[in-house]
């Protein structure tokens, strides 16, 4: 078993026993889905508006070459620097390289699971520079060394009090678990840290190809104030978030915040088009947009699954997967977890090595029901099953193919087969749920269904 | 090659085999219209109110529930009243806020010290300041929103960094949805766009820990809207 594997199944079954934290993750979970169904209600054709996202977003894909070059010339047009890069390596080269130029030494950010994706934390961190998450699920998480527990709601996982001890010890702020006290510390811890940055990180939500702007999505304002008071500002943004034109965004505005956090629009939805222009009081000086291909044309090229560059990163197919709501989502041991992350990680980092979380799904579909761009997740997971067993059979799969086929030709076995099964089910219990029982993986924590009493061919003969 | 030629050449190898549309599937049953999709947005977004009246209704039940301030003047007077009632209430010190013939009138009125952004600032300076007095360029009645740019709103540091946002607007500001928000930009701005557009919903909120609510986790604690 490779490293991957290993780590889901031994922290699946970690997370799966502990009720007190399913039980936690579910309850917020389902609050969620509360206010997400009152805002979809809201909308006059809610159908109409998913599906009218989705041909926007195929629009957007399959012009891609154009809309980037658009994207990237009326950036370019305003000042901005806009910069490619093939692989995270790169893109963490081009924007080392920025930050030396500049001679910073802090960098305040606000969210971007793209620099999750890329490692960017780690190489910045390892070169000496001082990187602070503004955003406080993120700043939370970074305070423990963590990754972000899901796209949307990084510190979903921590009570009050775990947050409230991480204070305590980490910037002794002597505060109680009373969340809006907790909130008023990092309030005040980060705004120095704002004033005092010499580079401000974001992440996008989208870019439009027609206007060349990114567009940003946040409650807090902690991504406002990155782009606002640091004399440089950088965007990190994958390929795949281009639109075709401005107004397409009050479609997608109103779709993203009810997908993500239940709400009819986040509270600030802002546009960047550039560096400060001459007559406005402030802004950066210099503005880098950083284009991250890392490994998406590899999704482009499979014209299946190519639907799944259409995702806007909602987080909604995590909401209603009964895998992450009970495995959680540090288990997943990849950037995007959930079903999107299942369905990608394995184009982004190796087929073989994450196919299992193809094999992590109930097969309900709740994923490709609630995604907001109709993307068809369910049967992507079906299809990296598909691939991987094309690519390298594993051999249970081959000599269990072999066998059903040996039987399937012989009338003779395939009657005994049924028999033998119940013999062996009536002998079970003797080793069922020890380490002796054949089926111990599917028997330790699972019950086997009962083998029926008669066969369909007896019952077809007996039937009078 | 550079880094840029090599994307985009991955990106028209891979494209050249065709996805089918959403909802086809392989007929050519599905019939696509040739405008964009986002044209028809009326028709299955949120509904939006007609009138005037309507619409100042619409916008101020958004407020209600986004937990901001909203309060229609009638007339100049009015809102200088309520504004000296609000700089009581909340003892504002100084004040923050760019040149324009609302905001000055709103300074004016309120005898305290004034930092203007509009020239350049010193950011230790708007940290001290109680409260940031902008213009802006709409609002939105569907959404409940204020649409400010770095042009209507003093840059893009007044209408976030300050703990209490408050918002003159025109009546003649009022628009009814996301989709004429953005035709007012394309109409106003067109080629030349501001380097920052904003839609604002309610004041600043996180829901990080354990998915309560609070107000002013970065941006202001307070938002106040006056419809004048």
């Amino acid at each position: 078993m490779s490293a991957p594997v290993q780590q889901f199944k031994s922290q699946a079954d970690v997370v799966s026993r502990d009720l007190r934290h399913r039980e936690f993750i579910q309850t917020a979970l389902n609050n969620y889905a509360v206010v997400r169904d009152k805002n979809r209600n809201a909308f006059r054709n809610y159908p109409a508006a998913r599906q009218a996202a989705a041909e926007t977003k195929w629009e957007a894909i399959h012009h891609l070459d154009r809309h980037l070059e658009q994207l990237a010339t009326r950036l370019e047009a305003r000042g901005t620097h806009v910069h490619w890069a093939s692989t995270g390596e790169q893109a963490r080269d081009i924007i080392l390289d920025i930050i030396r130029r500049k001679n910073a030494r802090s960098i305040i950010k606000s969210k971007a699971m793209t620099s999750e994706e890329i490692h960017l934390n780690e190489a910045l961190e390892r070169e000496g520079f001082e990187v602070v998450e503004s955003d406080l699920g993120e700043f939370i998480v970074q305070l423990r060394k963590e990754t972000p527990y899901h796209i949307v709601f990084p510190a979903m996982h921590l009570r009050r009090g775990e947050i409230r001890d991480l204070f305590n010890r980490e910037l002794n702020s002597g505060s109680t678990e009373d969340p809006e006290e907790l909130t008023m510390v990092a309030r005040r811890v980060l705004r120095q840290k704002y004033i005092q940055a010499d580079i401000g990180f974001t992440g996008a939500n989208f870019a439009i190809a027609e206007t060349g702007m990114i567009s940003i999505t946040e409650n807090e304002g902690n991504a406002r104030l990155t782009a606002a008071l640091p004399k440089t500002m950088v965007t990190l943004l994958g390929i795949e978030k281009v639109l075709p034109r401005l107004e397409d965004l009050a479609l997608f505005l109103p779709l993203l915040a009810t997908s993500g956090t239940g709400q009819p629009l986040t509270c600030y939805n802002t546009l960047y088009g550039g560096p400060r222009r001459p007559a406005e009081p402030d802004g950066p000086e210099e503005y880098h947009v950083v284009l991250l291909d890392n490994r998406r044309t590899q999704i482009l090229a499979d014209p299946e699954q190519r639907d799944a560059l259409h995702c806007i990163r909602c987080g909604a197919c995590l909401n209603v997967c009964p895998i992450f709501r009970n495995v959680g989502g540090h288990t997943y041991g990849t950037t995007y977890s959930g079903p999107i992350g299942s369905v990608i990680t394995p184009h982004l980092r190796g087929l073989q090595e994450w196919k299992h979380l193809s094999y992590s799904s109930s097969l309900c579909g709740a994923c490709t029901e609630t995604c907001p761009v109709k993307i068809d997740l369910a049967h992507h997971l079906l299809q990296n099953r598909r691939n991987a067993t094309q690519q390298k059979p594993s051999w249970p799969w081959k000599i269990g193919f072999k066998l059903m086929n040996f039987v399937f030709k012989r009338p003779a076995l395939y009657w005994f087969v049924p028999k033998l099964g119940r013999i062996g089910q009536a002998l079970h219990p003797i080793v069922k749920g020890t380490r002796l029982d054949p089926a111990y993986a599917w028997t330790r924590s699972r019950e086997t269904p009962r083998i029926a009493r008669q066969t369909f061919r007896e019952w077809w003969r007996g039937r009078g | 090659m550079s880094a840029k030629d090599d994307i985009l050449a991955r990106v028209r190898e891979a494209l050249r085999v065709p996805a089918p549309r959403p909802g086809d599937h392989g007929d050519g049953a599905t019939a696509h219209a040739d405008t964009p999709p986002s044209h028809k947005a009326r028709e299955y977004l949120p509904p939006a109110a007609e009138s005037f009246d309507e619409q100042v209704a619409q916008f101020s039940a958004n407020a209600t529930a986004l937990r901001a301030g909203f309060h229609v003047c009638n007339g100049q007077d009015e809102l200088l009243r309520r504004l000296t009632e609000l700089r009581d209430a909340e003892s504002w010190k100084r004040v923050a806020s760019h040149a324009s013939s609302l905001t000055d009138a709103a300074c004016a009125a309120l005898r305290l010290p004034v930092l203007k952004t509009d020239a350049g600032y010193d950011v230790h300076a708007l940290e001290t300041c109680d409260v940031g007095i902008t213009g802006c360029d709409a609002l939105v009645a569907q959404t409940g929103s204020v649409l400010v740019t770095t042009r209507s709103a003093g840059g893009r540091a007044l209408s976030i960094l300050p703990p209490h946002h408050v918002v003159l607007a025109r009546k003649d500001q009022l628009v009814r949805d996301l989709p004429a928000a953005f035709e007012l930009l394309k109409r106003n701005y067109g080629s030349d766009y501001p380097s920052m557009i904003s839609f604002i919903t309610g004041p600043s909120r996180t829901g990080d820990i354990e998915r309560i609510l609070v107000l002013g986790a970065h941006g202001p604690k307070r938002l106040t809207i006056f419809l004048v």
